[in-house]
Order: structure tokens, then sequence, then C-alpha cells
């Protein structure tokens, strides 16, 4: 049988499985078909693999996950041709279940952006505008689940890396409770922060996504227990309480459009049962941003401190250690890491420490204290995902700053290791506006319950529509 | 210095100079041997993430006590069993250089 790939979902294709109708190898092929058909346009996927893994349903993996015998370059050219001899945790899940690896997505460098410009390999483009970027870093799964180019895939969120590219793509994606998924053998960014989660068309996909990888690995001393996922079916929020930050939903930069969208989302809890009232965040919104911007460097600068030239990667020419050490890194890396690296690299250094990182560790308390405060009143917060739908390629890549922006609303609950889902909730300008909940840490259950209830009654239509 | 400052409050808008001595001292920290347009273009940069990365400083949180961890963990044990590595051929595998079984470098001196 032929297999249309653009609108199956996970579960119908473990459907199409369990009737014997297709076979995992033969919706593999559908998906490499698809790639080979579609993805010369949208660059989502930096590598493929070509042989079936399994019998289960396939998925995509972004490129910062170590895939033992498939190279794995995390989008910089320093790990150009680094095959890995081990999986990482997620990836050796995956394999249990089943599940064969489609290929290796796009991702800005390290996971350092907001649009996948900064790969080192080539942008991706969005499937609902190719002139439009896919969100970042994570925008070559999100856009490949968008495209039909996946079922589902990982992603990995630092500060907003699967929100903001499921937001800006249009399907949804689970920024899971820090420590329930293991990091184990994937390309470190800010490891305080750090965490990999399911994108998929649905909520029930990501929560069935979200069993499979969750859970305690000794080889991640920082993960935790995790409670069973409960695979969402209600359409009622009845005795959910829903809060509705002011200050995320009013800042300074969110589109109209955007607004009008997310405002809709929440009259329509409202309408299904939902408690919905306002609550504040204010300086976990304010101060947010410029807290990130000094813990994740920081942490950056330590963590790429390995990529040295000894053990792995590229290496440089040079007649000393120190020289051949110092041309690495300058050849090896883009203008983002570096950028990341000298400014956490003063931020931790002697003289500055306590009024930079020290200060932001302190921030970073704030944060959390005012998200306990607001969980004491409601189960779910919700807000925008990201302030804009879609930019332009190259609309912000010259401007740092305004691109760190768009991960204002993502930011502040990641600070705090919180759980967030992106949930499709309507068009501004033809594109997709994504809303965001989030919940306690552990609270994945609620999201799934909450997101899936209002999916069902927004009835977005995942497909782009220049692809229907 | 070429890139627009997004005007927002979310940024601190006051003027910290970097110089052109420290983003050098900073990059032998790091171990980076900038060209000298990138010496030169992140002087700017670095100049304009400082100053709007300053608005941390604009609270008082001297008794607030600081979060390096989002989870309240204490020590996470495990037994100590040994248990196999990896065989050296994989160690090596991605190595730009071995000799026997070391990494091999240029020299230090």
């Amino acid at each position: 049988m032929k297999i249309d790939t653009l609108r199956l979902t996970a579960e119908e294709a473990l459907g199409l499985i369990e009737r014997k109708e297709a076979s995992g190898a033969e919706l593999h092929r559908a998906y490499l078909d698809a790639i080979a058909e579609r993805d010369g346009e949208l660059h989502c996927y930096l590598r493929t693999v070509e042989a079936a893994e399994g019998e289960g349903v396939p998925i995509a993996l972004k490129d910062v996950i170590s895939t033992k015998g498939v190279e794995t370059t995390a989008g910089s050219r320093i790990l150009e041709g680094y095959v890995p001899v081990f999986d990482a945790t997620v990836a050796a899940r995956c394999r249990t279940a089943g599940l064969p690896t489609i290929g290796k997505t796009n991702t800005d460098e390290f996971a350092m952006g907001s649009s996948t410009e900064n790969s080192a390999y080539g942008p991706t483009h969005n499937p609902w505008d190719p002139t439009r970027v896919p969100g970042g870093s994570g925008g070559g799964t999100a856009a490949a689940v968008s495209a039909g180019l996946a079922p589902w895939g990982l992603g990995s969120d630092t500060g907003g890396s699967i929100k903001q590219p499921s937001a800006l793509c249009g399907n949804v994606g689970l920024r899971p409770t820090y420590g329930t998924v293991s990091r184990f053998g994937v390309v470190a960014f800010a490891s305080s922060l750090d965490q990999i989660g399911p994108v998929a068309k649905n909520v029930r996909d990501c929560a069935r996504l979200y069993a499979i990888v969750a859970g305690k690995d000794p080889a991640d001393s920082t993960t935790v227990d995790v409670p069973e996922v409960v695979l969402p079916e209600g359409e009622s929020l009845a005795g959910v309480r829903i809060g509705v930050p002011k200050e995320m939903n009013e800042a300074e930069g969110i589109e109209p459009g955007v607004t009008a969208a997310v405002q809709r989302a929440i009259e329509l809890a409202r309408e299904l049962g939902a408690e919905v009232g306002e609550c504040e965040l204010p300086r976990s919104v304010e101060y947010g941003l410029a807290c990130y911007y000094l813990i994740a460097p920081a942490e950056a600068s330590s963590n790429l401190a390995r990529y040295d030239g000894v053990r792995y990667g590229l290496r440089a020419d040079a007649e000393g250690y120190y020289e051949m050490v110092e041309r690495t890194r300058d050849a090896g890396f883009g203008d983002e890491p570096k950028r990341r690296i000298m400014l956490g690299t003063y931020a931790l250094s002697a003289g500055y420490y306590d009024a930079y990182y020290g200060q932001a560790q302190k921030v970073r308390t704030l944060i959390a204290r005012e998200h306990a405060a607001a969980f004491e009143r409601f189960d779910v917060l919700v807000s925008p995902t990201s302030p804009t739908v879609a930019f332009r390629l190259g609309e912000k890549a010259a401007d740092p700053l305004a691109m760190y922006l768009s991960d204002l609303l993502t930011i502040p609950s990641c600070m705090a290791g919180l759980p967030g889902l992106n949930v499709p909730c309507g068009l501004s300008e033809g594109l997709p506006v994504g809303l965001q909940l989030i919940g306690p840490q552990l609270s994945e259950n609620t999201l799934f319950k909450a997101g899936h209830a209002l999916e069902r009654a927004l009835g977005f239509d995942p497909v782009p529509e220049r692809l229907r | 210095m070429g890139f627009a400052r997004a005007a927002t409050r979310f940024w601190k808008d006051e003027h910290v100079a970097i110089t052109r001595e420290e983003v050098l001292h900073v990059a032998r920290l790091a171990r980076l041997e900038l060209t000298d347009d990138e010496v030169e273009r992140l002087t700017g940069e670095l100049s304009a993430i400082l100053e709007a990365v300053s608005k941390v400083s604009e609270l008082d949180l001297a008794d607030v006590p600081p979060t390096s961890h989002p989870l309240e963990l204490v020590n996470a044990w495990a037994e100590d069993e040994p248990h196999e590595s990896l065989p050296l051929d994989d160690v090596f595998a991605n190595a730009p250089a071995r000799e026997g079984d070391l990494f091999k470098v240029p020299p230090t001196a």
C-alpha cells in the first residue's frame, strides 16, 4: 500500500503496524520517500538512516542526540565526522522500543539559537512558508513533523528549543520537568537547564513518546522517578484551575494576532469547564531573559571546553599544544557559540563572578518562588509560547539581542525546571500560533489532559496549508 | 558596532564598555584564537549583551540564596561495582591522532 505520511500521526502509524497493514520498515521507507520529495526545500535533516532497525513507528532525532554508528554533529563544524561509539540513553530507549531512526535533524549549533539559522550546515525552512524560520534550536525536528517527514521526534530544550519551534511550526512539543528524561549521551549546552523532550502532531502522540523516553537512568544522576504516564482522553476541563499570568500575556512585543489566538483558546478553556483566573509573575518575566543569558552561557563556556582537538572532533594544525587547541576552537565554532563562550567566560571570571553569575543564580531563586506561589492557586499557567509567529530568514540573524527575545516567554519556567507544553491554537497572518501550558514539576499528566482537551476543541489542522 | 539595540524593558540600558584588551584576555581564558575581525566585532557585541544582562543588578538580593539546580537532589548514590569500560579501539575511534594507547598531541612546551 502507498502510505501518505503528510497527515499520519504516530498513533495511526501504530494502528497500521498492529493491523499488519504496514511494517516498521515500510513506514520508514515511506518517510525516506517523503524526505526525498520535500526535504530539498526544507532541509529538516542533516542525514538520513537508510536501514530500518525495529518494527515500530519511525522517529526523527535531533542531531544533539548521540546515535551509535550514525554521525552526530550538534550542527557544528567542530563535530563534523564524529561518529558516536555509544547511544544516548534516549536513543537506546527508542531502539529498545523498536522505533527505527529516520535520520538526524538540523539544529542551531550546539542548540544555541531560536531560528536554526546558526546551524553550520545551513538553515531549515518553515513548512508553512519556506521564506520563514521554523524556530530553534530544534527547527529540524519541528519542521519535519509538520511537513510529514516524521510522525514524531525528539528535541532538546534549554530555554525554549522544543516549545518555540513547535509553536512556529504548528505542532505539539513538550519540554518535560527537569530530571525526568536522561541527558546521558546528549551533547551538553547548559546542564542545569538542558532537557530532552518529544515533538508530535498531537498531544496523545507526545504523551506516548514521553512515556518511552522518560524515567530514571543510572547514567544520569540528575534523573528522578517519573509518575506513570496517562494517555489523555477526555474533553472536559472541569476542575482544572488555569492561571493567566498578566506579564506573560501582556508583554511588550507580543503580536496582536498572537494575543487574539491565545485569548480565544483561554475563552475555550473556560467553556470546557476550567476555572480561569489572572495571576502575576512580575520578576520572572522582567528578569528572566537577563538571568538566562548569564546562566546558560556560563554553563556553556564550561561544557564546550571539552572541544579541544584532543580526543574527538576537529583538530587544526599547529606546532604546539595550546596553539592547536586555540586554532581548533576558532576554526570549529561558529559565531553564536563563540559569543556565548566569551560571555560565559567573562561572567565567570575573577572580579565579575558575584555581580553576574552569582546574582543571576539568586534571580533564579526568585523565579522559582514566584512560580511556586502561582501554583498554590492554579494547576496550569497559560500564555503565548512565542511573542511572534515565524519570522523571515535573516530578519534577526544579525541582531543577537532581538533573536534572544524570541524566548522571552519560554525561559522563565525553564529556569524553575518546570514542564511546558506547546499546543497550536490558531493562525495569525496564515502562520501557526502556539499556546504554552506550564505546570508544577512532574505535572506532565495534567498538561497532557489540558492540552488534549483544548486541542480537540480548537480543531487546529497541523498540516501546513500549502502542503494540503 | 552594527546591531540595533532591541528597545525593551527586558534588557537594561546602561553603558558597559568592554575593551579590546578584555576581549583578548577572556579569549585567552576560553582558549579561542580569534581573528582581528572577530575581536573587533565581539568587543561591540559583548558590550551590548553585558549591558542588557546587567539588568539582574537592579534587584537587591542580599538575603536570597542562589539556585544552582532546579531539583532539590542530594547525593545520588550508585553501587561501587566494577563494570566494563569501552574497548580502547572505541575510545580512540574518533581521535585525531593516536599513538599506541595514548592520544597524541603536539608538544606543550
